[in-house]
């Protein structure tokens, strides 16, 4: 096999997604223009194609493209996460799009520049790769979040994202360029070796910058800021989006370069994961207690959520990465099934947003209302459903690491973070009945029947989700 | 007296900051907060290419050319945000940024 060959059989969704991106582009520029059903149909095949390719392409690890790109099971593992998350975050918008009056083609393309960006995230071995794919990824995430032009809310979203956007990333590029000087090379590799032995303080704050410019990116304090506002502003199939793919990638590359380029100060990052994960667990129970809007109350939930994650990081083991991707795989179903939820609050064919709207949901749609207080108890993680087990294998990683007041914090804000989605079950079953919701459509009711399944019926099935974590997280050490 | 790389890296870590405290201080105009932006990157451009120089190594270089692409696209994306911004709102001073929030 010439090298060009194996490159590309490494690199096939990668490869799928930006032929499939620049031709969606033509196709919508000289086909009649404006709003159209097909590129996003088309749209949807490329990414299940992306998806599917990863299972017929080459398995095992292989460095190509000079060593800047890595393929590995714990890349394949979330890049089918972040497809996943990406596929049914387009087909939830499309009936959104379509009633919003906001379908033009660019939308599905953005998603699938986007979708790139975070794939070449994932895989990236190198400071210049990480940070072109954040870049992709996050120039297509500023577009998208401000879509809805016409809207005041979202545009502003949209501008709040992009100014502490552009900020996180140039403390991660002067984070890069302090390590790129201390260890001499930009590779991951490279740096692992570089750090042997002697430290020096350059490399130190070179980590904290990049760490600063990744919290951002997966929205942990004290870098959440913009997390409430662009989560409310922006069009809700675009903060499903926000929520599941992107989340997922920021975490991979995390996890990646804190295991494989800093396993030489692993006190130093250590302390910090610890400090921003304990954080974020404890804003993400309280902050979210007042709030009233339900986009506003996930993004306060994922902020605790990303928290929750972190746990599994903080140990640098194998054991907490497997909690870790475990942690997302559920956490992405999760989301996008509250998510798929959210989208059918619909009355008179406004979309409404506010949690006061699902009082007594349970007497008009007993299916939506079971369904999205089962969410809620599994974001809590009330046994046995799947939110459970997530919280239960990264506690597991952090105490077998002696790391017993992080996980007793955890703990706890867990259980305080249960106020919150239980008085949104007390509102849904004990409140009396707002006004009623039209049916959502097949794509809605279809994603909320398949994570509904997932979320409740997991502890009947966990093996193969579980294995594929446990290869996943062995390729990384 | 010669100058050596610390005074380089000097230079860059004061523009960074001085792009920093743009963004943070700022309390009048987003276009200031773009021009933050391109600071902080050229700042950091300083950095790459004085080290790339001082290790006799190019891949700094490279990078920094990679950053300046980037922040083109960066700029263009963001003064376009800001126009469909200064549409919905007729203002872009920074204080008027406040319908979301709680």
């Amino acid at each position: 096999m010439t090298p060009m060959s194996f490159a590309l059989a490494h690199s096939l969704p990668e490869v799928f997604l930006a032929v499939g991106a620049l031709g969606l582009l033509m196709l919508g520029v000289f086909r009649s223009g404006g709003r159209d059903w097909i590129i996003s149909e088309a749209a949807i095949v490329i990414l299940g194609i992306a998806l599917l390719s990863m299972f017929v392409s080459l398995q095992g690890k292989a460095l190509i493209y000079d060593d800047a790109f890595i393929d590995d099971a714990f890349g394949r593992f979330m890049k089918a996460l972040t497809l996943g998350g990406a596929l049914i975050s387009l087909l939830l918008s499309r009936e959104f799009m379509a009633r919003e009056k906001i379908d033009f083609f660019e939308f599905p393309v953005l998603v699938l520049l986007a979708t790139l960006g975070m794939l070449m995230l994932i895989s990236a071995n190198s400071l210049i790769a990480l940070y072109l794919g954040l870049e992709l990824m996050s120039l297509a995430l500023y577009v998208i979040a401000a879509f809805h032009r016409d809207n005041l809310r979202a545009s502003e979203a949209g501008l709040k994202y992009f100014v502490l956007g552009a900020l996180s990333s140039g403390m991660l590029l002067y984070g890069s360029s302090l390590i790129y000087g201390f260890a001499g090379t930009v590779s991951f590799t490279g740096i692992a070796a570089a750090l042997h032995g002697n430290v020096s303080i350059g490399v130190i704050f070179g980590l904290v910058f990049v760490l600063a410019g990744l919290a951002f990116k997966m929205s942990v304090v004290p870098f959440h800021m913009w997390t409430p506002d662009v989560y409310e502003g922006a069009p809700t199939p675009v903060t499903a989006f926000f929520a599941s793919a992107a989340k997922m990638a920021a975490v991979a590359v995390t996890v990646r370069i804190i295991i494989t380029a800093f396993p030489g100060v692993a006190p130093q990052w250590k302390q910090i994961i610890v400090f921003i994960s304990i954080l974020s667990m404890a804003l993400g129970a309280f902050a979210a207690i007042g709030q009233t809007n339900i986009k506003r109350l996930m993004a306060y939930s994922s902020i605790g959520h990303m928290g929750f994650a972190l746990v599994g990081l903080a140990p640098g083991t194998e054991k907490g990465v497997h909690g870790v991707l475990i942690y997302l795989a559920i956490y992405l179903v999760m989301t996008l099934g509250t998510f798929a939820a959210i989208l059918s609050m619909r009355v008179n064919g406004r979309y409404v947003e506010s949690i006061s709207d699902l009082a007594g949901l349970s007497r008009s749609r007993k299916g939506l209302a079971f369904f999205l207080a089962m969410m809620m108890l599994s974001l809590a993680g009330i046994p046995p459903l799947a939110g459970f087990f997530a919280k239960w294998y990264v506690f597991l990683a952090a105490i077998d690491a002696g790391l017993y007041p992080l996980a007793v914090i955890g703990m706890l804000s867990s259980v305080v973070a249960c106020f919150y989605y239980l008085r949104v079950v007390k509102i849904i079953y004990l409140d009396e009945p707002a006004a009623l919701f039209e049916s959502p459509s097949r794509e809605v009711t279809a994603v909320m029947t398949l994570a509904g399944l997932a979320v409740v019926l997991y502890w009947v099935f966990p093996g193969p989700l579980v294995s594929a974590a446990t290869a996943a997280a062995k390729s990384l050490f | 007296m010669t100058i050596g790389l610390t005074h380089y890296l000097t230079v860059a870590a004061i523009l960074f900051t001085l792009g920093v405290l743009g963004i943070i201080l700022n309390r009048k105009n987003i276009i200031i907060i773009l021009m933050s932006v391109e600071l902080i990157l050229l700042s950091v451009n300083i950095n790459l290419v004085s080290f790339s120089s001082y290790l006799g190594d190019l891949t700094g270089q490279v990078f920094s050319l990679f950053i300046l692409t980037v922040a083109a696209a960066e700029a263009a994306i963001g003064l376009a945000i800001l126009v469909t911004y200064y549409r919905n709102r007729g203002s872009i001073a920074v204080e008027d940024i406040n319908v979301l929030k709680g």
